[in-house]
């Protein structure tokens, strides 16, 4: 289920333009199976933290009220081209993914 | 732990049941997550949404901006973003007030993260999406209306 997801990371002036896209289905648990008719389970994201050169700036809590593939834009003040990015997420199943990417 | 949580929610009596667990020390609180407490997401309005993230009044306040589309066609998708403009943001939350769950993320802001945040919501129907902002210990708030023509939650 991990798969890939992208991150990039601009400096533009002293803050540095964070843009992160996960791949994750984000099921809410209400919506049917048009063919069963069945209720799919709820799959989503909790959970996400981000750091800068293993600095937490980021720490937040989803819910299924976000969009499937879910896009998080954040800015961070202090940070130089060459810091490292990190991104996990955590869903409610137990999978979890992350990703790194450096600023430029 | 997570085959609980999951046994938790799937019982999903909502917020009650986690207290519950809670409770019953079945959970312990560290593991509902940063920010707003898991139960918050399961409230369904939002009266329920702020207490649950302990924030029962919050002030209106002008230096927020929410950045969102009048009309959004497809409700399954609907870019959001908020920029707070209030020194010492420490979280961001936004809520769709009609959704089943009102409360759809919280942002814990850190170490020179600023007060924005940008993502995409899901809206079952036109409404108010909201944004509340704690900063040095108090809640503020805006809202912004959003027309939806095509639910983005049901099947």
């Amino acid at each position: 289920m991990a798969e890939p997801m992208r991150i990039r990371a601009t400096m533009s002036g002293d803050v540095a333009d964070v843009k992160v896209l996960m791949n994750h289905p984000m099921e809410t648990g209400l919506r049917k199976d048009s063919k069963t008719g069945k209720l799919i389970p709820a799959h989503y994201i909790t959970d996400v933290t981000a750091s800068v050169n293993g600095t937490k700036v980021l720490d937040a809590g989803l819910s299924g009220g976000i969009s499937k593939n879910p896009y998080l834009g954040f800015k961070v003040k202090g940070p130089k081209a060459g810091d490292k990015v990190v991104v996990t997420w955590a869903d409610n199943t137990g999978d979890k993914n992350s990703a790194e990417a450096t600023i430029s | 732990m997570n085959a609980l949580r999951r046994n938790v929610l799937k019982s999903a009596a909502g917020a009650g049941t986690v207290a519950v667990a809670v409770a019953a020390g079945l959970m312990k609180p560290t593991l509902a997550l940063a920010g707003a407490p898991r139960s918050a997401f399961e409230a369904k309005n939002v009266g329920d949404a702020l207490k649950g993230m302990g924030a029962t009044a919050p002030a209106d306040s002008k230096d927020i901006a929410i950045k969102a589309p009048d009309i959004a066609e497809n409700g399954a998708v609907v870019p959001v973003e908020v920029t707070s403009n209030i020194a010492g943001t420490t979280t961001i939350a936004i809520m769709a007030e009609k959704n089943a769950s009102p409360l759809i993320a919280d942002f814990d802001l850190s170490s020179g993260a600023l007060g924005f945040v940008s993502t995409r919501i899901k809206m079952g129907q036109t409404s108010l999406i909201r944004a509340v902002v704690t900063a040095g210990g108090k809640s503020y708030t805006a809202a912004k209306e959003v027309k939806v023509t095509i639910g983005g939650c049901g099947g």
